[in-house]
């Protein structure tokens, strides 16, 4: 797989970075200890981030932060005004038994502002082209609970991107998800972020995700590291951020991290 | 036996026709009731309703203000419990709605001449449907069609995926304080025929139906009314020619309409009622 830091980021050379998101000094706790402390991050136009950490870390806490959908206890999130941001949940999270059609599904996206129940001429022709795009013409009938794996978090990607949006947020999208579907997603991100859409995502997957972007923030309550997999990926850090021993290996040319359990014996 | 020989009367044809539009009103607003997993509230909704129609009998009050504004001191009520946080909103429904339901019963025992209008109210009745109550009923209907309507593509996003909506510009909270009203506005409509102890089997028999019949959130949308209105229907001509409350044969009907479809669409249909409220 190829690592996005090899790819040309057209938007970060020729113009400096502008924020959509500035996350400044945020703490937040749902009515007890604190989930996320004193956080500081900064997502620019055309950026690809990956934060990753363990489960209860306050990963999804950050993410929805940042689509605005809860406030700070303390601190700011200040996003660009008119900001457009697309959210694609983790497909563990979807009701597939829900009476809907993946047209159906693309079409939630649309302005607000639609009344109308039923999709005009444009409507379905935007839509047409989105699951086109992805791989997904001549399945706008079928109910989502009858595609593929890698179908299926693609119609949920397609419902994002109907938006156009300047920012896509993920949960977790190669979770649960097959081999072949986490290369068809990542290339996805990769050729949205090549087109100078911004990319926010939590993981879990160090090896088949995190190690592939250009940026990764560790957080485990609080921001313990923020750079590129290079400088960002090593033994001290992840034992501060998984709060146990790993190591990292380079094999052709690629990071790859691994537990370590007989440093701990 | 003529079985249209009922249709002579005036009281019969208002009440069909309330039944008519009772069944198809529960059948749509019924698709956002079981999507939603909402059953235990209509239900518990209901039983509130029904202390507040004791009351109103027993002090001659209308019955619409009466009970109206009963079920919204429950609801009001519901949501103060729950926000407590000590106990769940279920509980909350169960110990509030079961209350006012309890006193209700206090009053048919303690008020003898309450009591018919009281049974009225418990099992449905359609001697006492006036013109008054089909403008009711056909009220209810329009402002449901019109607020799904105009509402369609955010309730529905609302009811489908409640984070992503919220991020993506939809007033999830004004959505579902929206279908609140709207069941709340529905059981106080209908219940006169279909009875307190019925109607929340109304609001969610249709609906489950139309999703063993198809897998598109639109046609459960056409589907599920059309069987609470031909259930109605059906089941209103049968109450007068086996003089049991409509309530209960309406609600045979659609009980024996989902056991038909339900054995006529197999797995798939198993399937899909299966998956109601398991995501």
């Amino acid at each position: 797989m190829t690592s996005l830091d090899d790819r040309t980021d057209a938007a970060a050379i020729t113009s400096p970075a502008r924020a959509l998101v500035e996350v400044d000094g945020v703490s937040h706790s749902y009515s007890g200890p604190l989930v996320l402390d004193h956080i500081h991050l900064s997502i620019d136009a055309g950026s690809f981030l990956g934060v990753i950490g363990p489960s209860g870390s306050g990963k999804t806490t950050l993410l929805r932060l940042i689509l605005g959908s809860l406030s700070p206890t303390n601190g700011t999130v200040k996003r660009e005004p008119n900001l457009r941001v697309a959210y694609v949940p983790q497909v563990e999270t979807v009701n597939w038994n829900f009476p809907i059609t993946v047209s159906e599904v693309v079409l939630m996206s649309r302005s607000p502002s639609m009344r109308r129940p039923w999709a005009t001429a444009s409507e379905r022709r935007d839509v047409s082209e989105v699951l086109e795009q992805l791989g997904l013409d001549g399945l706008g009938n079928r109910h989502i609970r009858e595609l593929s794996g890698g179908q299926q978090q693609r119609v949920f990607l397609a419902r994002a991107l109907h938006r156009k949006p300047d920012l896509l947020v993920l949960d977790e999208p190669t979770s649960g998800v097959d081999v072949r579907t986490r290369h068809e997603v990542v290339h996805l991100l990769t050729d949205l972020h090549r087109d100078g859409m911004a990319v926010v995502l939590t993981t879990h997957d160090i090896n088949g995700l995190a190690t592939h972007l250009p940026r990764i923030a560790c957080v485990n309550r609080e921001l313990i590291a923020l750079g590129s997999p290079r400088d960002v990926l090593t033994p001290q850090v992840l034992e501060r951020t998984y709060g146990a021993p790993m190591e990292v290996l380079e094999h052709g040319g690629l990071l790859l991290v691994t537990d370590s359990p007989l440093a701990t014996s | 036996m003529n079985l249209f020989e009922p249709f002579q009367f005036a009281f019969f044809r208002n009440g069909i026709i309330v039944a008519v539009l009772a069944g198809a009103i529960c059948g749509l607003i019924g698709v956002y009731v079981v999507l939603r997993q909402m059953s235990y509230i209509g239900h518990g909704l209901s039983h509130s309703i029904f202390g507040g129609a004791a009351a109103s009998a027993v002090l001659s009050v209308n019955f619409y203000l009466g009970a109206g504004l009963w079920g919204l001191l429950s609801a009001l009520m519901i949501g103060r419990v729950a926000r407590r946080g000590k106990i769940g909103s279920d509980a909350a429904i169960g110990v509030i709605t079961t209350a006012s339901f309890a006193m209700g019963l206090a009053l048919s025992n303690l008020f003898g001449q309450a009591k018919r209008s009281i049974d009225a109210v418990l099992f449905g009745s359609i001697l006492g449907v006036g013109g008054t109550d089909v403008l009711a009923v056909l009220g209810a209907g329009v402002l449901s069609v019109v607020v799904i309507y105009a509402c369609y593509r955010h309730l529905l996003f609302a009811t489908f995926d409640p984070e992503v909506a919220n991020v993506s510009g939809v007033n999830v909270a004004r959505m579902e304080a929206l279908l609140m009203l709207m069941l709340a506005i529905t059981i106080l409509f209908t219940m006169k025929v279909m009875g307190v102890l019925l109607i929340s089997a109304m609001l969610v028999t249709p609906a489950a139906t139309a999703r063993m019949m198809t897998n598109s959130f639109a046609r459960m949308l056409t589907i599920a009314p059309i069987i609470g209105a031909l259930c109605g229907f059906t089941g209103m001509l049968v109450s007068y020619h086996i003089d049991v409350s409509p309530g209960a044969t309406i609600i045979l009907m659609a009980s024996t309409v989902f056991l038909g479809v339900f054995t006529v669409t197999g797995s798939r249909g198993r399937r899909n009622v299966a998956g109601l409220g398991h995501h």
